[in-house]
């Protein structure tokens, strides 16, 4: 017999039990998003400031560009507040 | 401090997965991210409940990591450092505990208390958001004066938190009556001045505290993209005083040179919006912060 019936048992106690590390991020956050951000590349100084301050390590800085992963971008906007030379804007979510 | 951490010296390796339950502009989980890129992969984490450990649901961390009950951290982080120096392995990870306020100042006090005075070598994190924001906001030790919690609403008996300002549980200086070998304040404003001061912390022999001021946009009713501001404001208006204290010495860092008026701090949260109009006691909460860092520098 498989789990399947006791599929909904499980995800009911994916809350309190880990069957793999790093599960969570099945959790697409991104969802939760009402305003994306935009980074503007040519205002851009390649700070860091952004990436250093993003509460879901959301942003990549590779070969010195920023890269936001909007899989699980939350909006929250820190980014765009506390660049410097207001690189990033945030941008309403258009529904579907 | 000896050596600054700069940005670009950052590593780029992240010690969490994706997809944490945290708020848009949670304070706390930033300041967990910093702390674990100072210390690297080789951290034992201890969580009391508190935000952290609901929103991490055991599976965020990718290094060792374990939640316990809000009382207990530092007991069974005593039994994990002992197991460690048994196995002749001690000096290979780095022990962290983390904590809420309420886990630190109200619940888990006993526990802090007696880890310190055993002298077992770990490093405390108490994130500081100033209530039980996972349980829906209640006041805490450390919740300041005025602030509206959800068991200190504004009405027309009290008007948000009544204790009086110098009533609150000022968690660093308890720890420095303890005599831990290494106290520190942190805020979430200044990343680089707490990284610095983590990895400081994993140099000391015997307990560490550090108290990471770290702000709540859910609880505090404030936008999440202020979350950063807040806690810079936070210092700049002398809310908080950043400091390390060593060897019985105090060293300041980020210390207003001119303090900015308290209001500009409050104004950006509804938790505060009812004193707005009150000027008496705004500039009896003026008169309080300058009292204190006064005080702190004596």
């Amino acid at each position: 017999m498989g789990l399947e019936k006791h599929e909904k048992f499980i995800m009911k106690a994916k809350s309190t039990l880990v069957f793999e590390p790093g599960w969570s991020e099945d959790n697409l956050t991104g969802a939760w998003r009402s305003e994306r951000p935009e980074v503007d590349e040519e205002k851009c100084t390649n700070c860091d400031i952004c990436w250093l301050v993003c509460p879901d390590a959301c942003i990549k800085r590779e070969g010195g560009k920023i890269e936001i992963n909007l899989k699980y971008c939350k909006g929250c906007g820190i980014c765009a507040e506390e660049c410097p030379v207001k690189a990033i804007i945030m941008v309403r979510e258009e529904s579907d | 401090m000896t050596k600054k951490t700069k940005i670009k010296d950052l590593t780029d390796e992240e010690f969490l997965h994706y997809g944490s339950l945290s708020c848009a502009g949670c304070g706390a989980i930033l300041a967990f991210r910093h702390v674990l890129k100072a210390l690297g992969e080789n951290t034992i984490v201890i969580n009391s409940t508190g935000c952290m450990a609901v929103v991490m649901q055991m599976a965020v961390p990718k290094i060792p990591y374990f939640h316990v009950l809000f009382e207990n951290g530092p007991a069974v982080m005593s039994g994990v450092e002992q197991a460690l120096d048994i196995l002749g392995k001690r000096d290979d990870a780095n022990l962290l505990v983390v904590a809420g306020d309420g886990g630190t100042a109200d619940i888990g006090m006993g526990s802090l208390s007696g880890a310190v005075e055993r002298g077992h070598d770990f490093i405390y994190l108490c994130y500081d958001n100033e209530s039980y924001m996972n349980t829906g906001g209640q006041r805490s030790g450390t919740t300041p004066f005025g602030a509206a919690t959800s068991t200190t609403p504004v009405g027309s008996v009290i008007k948000g938190e009544n204790r009086p300002m110098e009533m609150r549980k000022d968690v660093p200086e308890i720890m420095i009556a303890h005599n831990t070998p290494y106290v520190a304040t942190a805020s979430i404003g200044y990343p680089l001045d707490l990284i610095d001061k983590v990895k400081k912390a994993a140099t000391i022999r015997g307990p560490s505290y550090i108290h990471v001021f770290s702000s709540c946009p859910a609880g505090w009713r404030s936008e999440p993209k202020d979350s950063v501001k807040l806690a810079k404001l936070a210092v700049q208006t002398g809310f908080i005083v950043l400091f390390e204290h060593e060897d019985g010495k105090r060293t300041f860092q980020h210390l207003p040179k001119k303090r900015k008026p308290v209001k500009d701090y409050l104004e950006l949260q509804g938790r505060f919006q009812h004193l707005l109009e009150d000027r008496e006691t705004i500039e009896k909460m003026e008169e309080f912060v300058e009292k204190r860092l006064e005080w702190i520098q004596r």
